[in-house]
């Protein structure tokens, strides 16, 4: 499954090949290194955010090098500001492909979202309308992208607090669209998937039925917060800044049993714990995925 | 076709709180989507506060976090990060904070604040070897005087009429109880020898060849500039440092 989201050959490869399939993981703090080097059992992949490894050398280098060596490493990009009006900045593209040339990263990944217009960086996944307008360009940002980095990428879907009165796709007729005209594989966060329901006032298990599920190659799990939206509505933020929420992982349950075990991703990116919290947090993931691995393999054994 | 205009109106809403909530977003129940307009602003605004503070901690420690935070905050405004390299970010903060009339009780906060710029500058800069003890050694004693060398990567030079280096310390490292004369003059040097970022406190004349070795004297030049600067200037003492913290990488060829 997944065959299009495989790692391009590399005829000068500097890393060992680590598969990805069947694992779960966690984002990658600098804080946690040493935990992580004195973790023999762990046996899972890390993540990092692109944007934190592009300066020219020192610690983050040095430290993300040394974590490559032990295990998969997945590249999260945040700021490609893929979903804007205004054109890719081909510097920022260029740094980003260096990091997947660099460090052959098992994934690679952004998002559906914007964070930069006129030369100013707002620093936030920002909403886009979805039109036939914003799609096309949405492609031709992601063509340039796998263009520049020679293989397809992973697009994540949002978490949402607001929609656009002008928008004529669902999000995921739009993401379907993008899939079918670049290639490019999904990123299927859950969390951003209730976040998003919840706000909206629709089934996340809706959104799940429509999402183009054999096209992901990765899942992403995090913690969200509450708030109210000041009209009488619960409003959940993307804040991962705690544990998976409970009805998170019935939702996650539920895709793998559907789909088997994607490669899964546990953020936590503020308050951020000590390494056996976290670590836990991907243990409980890494379980799913083994649950359903099996009854996946024999179900396919009698389609 | 023509774009909707979304992000232009975004983007200024989102940096100004007192302009409302753009046209053409909704909320699904209907009613006014302020609040969740709001979650946007407040996610770009805190994150580049926070931003800051993880680039000068020193400084958010100094006035508290509180005040730290309506400071950013103002910066922010005015200052929104041109690149989404945020460790990059930042350059205009100490002359916005000597620019800022609340913060002139505190005179030195501006120099501390150049310091931790300048170490994050070091913390991410090149990896390179620094020049070694033997390099200098083979250079004949005649060409000597008209040696030039070349700038490692992390190595950076303040010069500050305040203890900026042992105000800096006392805060990244939370000391407490220390009384520190804030008046005493403190070039800090800022270098990358190996693993880790190191600032020190060097004296006036070391400052001054050092600082004109980096704008490209030569050692004699930077000799005479040095002892013009301070009397007591000790060349040879200057040159062990030199080495020691490793500001240069390499000697200038011819």
């Amino acid at each position: 499954m997944n065959s299009h989201v495989t790692v391009a050959e590399t005829t000068s490869a500097r890393f060992s090949k680590y598969p990805v399939d069947g694992l779960a993981g966690a984002s990658f703090k600098p804080e946690h290194f040493d935990a992580i080097n004195g973790d023999s059992a762990f046996a899972g992949f890390l993540e990092v955010h692109a944007e934190n490894y592009m300066g020219d050398g020192g610690a983050p280098h040095r430290l993300l090098t040394a974590m490559r060596e032990r295990c998969p490493v997945s590249l999260h990009g945040v700021c490609m500001s893929i979903g804007g009006q205004g054109d890719i900045d081909a510097d920022h593209l260029a740094r980003f492909a260096e990091l997947a040339r660099r460090y052959e990263p098992a994934l690679v990944s952004e998002h559906l979202a914007w964070s930069t217009h006129d030369g100013v960086f707002l620093n936030d996944l920002l909403p886009l309308p979805y039109t036939a307008a914003t799609l096309e360009r949405v492609c031709a940002h992601i063509d340039q992208v796998q263009q520049a980095i020679k293989r397809p990428i992973l697009l994540e879907n949002p978490s949402t607090y607001l929609l656009f009165e002008e928008s004529t796709y669902s999000e995921t007729d739009f993401l379907d669209e993008i899939v079918e005209r670049t290639g490019c594989g999904l990123l299927l966060d859950v969390n951003n998937v209730f976040v998003s329901a919840t706000n909206h006032g629709t089934s996340a298990m809706d959104y799940l039925s429509e999402f183009p599920l054999e096209h992901v190659g990765e899942i992403h799990l995090a913690g969200h917060a509450e708030q109210d939206d000041g009209e009488g509505h619960k409003l959940l933020i993307d804040s991962h800044d705690g544990p998976v929420a409970d009805a998170v992982w019935k939702l996650f349950e539920i895709v793998i049993s559907q789909c088997g075990p994607i490669p899964t991703l546990v953020e936590w990116d503020n308050d951020v714990p000590d390494w056996p919290v976290l670590r836990a947090e991907a243990a409980a993931a890494r379980a799913i995925l083994d649950r359903h691995a099996q009854s996946y393999m024999l179900g396919r054994r009698h389609a | 076709m023509p774009d909707s205009g979304h992000e232009s109106a975004f983007s200024t809403a989102i940096r100004d709180p007192y302009v409302p909530t753009p046209g053409g977003v909704i909320s699904a129940f209907g009613g006014v989507p302020a609040k969740r307009f709001d979650v946007y602003r407040n996610n770009v605004t805190v994150s580049l506060v926070k931003a800051l503070a993880e680039i000068f901690p020193a400084v958010s420690r100094i006035v508290g976090e509180q005040r730290f935070a309506d400071l950013a905050r103002l910066f922010v405004r005015e200052n929104p990060p041109k690149s989404p390299l945020l460790f990059r970010y930042g350059r205009e903060f100490p002359a916005f904070i000597e620019s800022f009339a609340p913060a002139r009780s505190m005179p030195y906060l501006a120099d501390v604040a150049r310091l931790e710029r300048a170490w994050l500058d070091a913390f991410h800069a090149a990896d390179a070897a620094p020049l070694s003890p033997q390099s200098l050694a083979a250079i004949p004693p005649d060409n000597l005087p008209i040696a030039r060398f070349v700038a490692h990567p992390a190595a950076a030079l303040t010069r500050s009429p305040f203890a900026a280096v042992t105000i800096f310390h006392t805060n990244r490292e939370e000391r407490t109880g220390q009384r520190i004369d804030a008046g005493i003059a403190e070039n800090g040097l800022v270098t990358r020898p190996g693993h880790d970022v190191v600032v020190r406190s060097v004296p006036a004349g070391t400052a001054a060849f050092l600082n004109a070795l980096l704008t490209d004297d030569t050692l004699a030049e930077a000799a005479s500039k040095a002892t013009a600067e301070d009397a007591e200037f000790d060349l040879s003492a200057a040159i062990g440092l030199m080495l020691e913290s490793g500001v240069f990488a390499a000697i200038e060829s011819g």
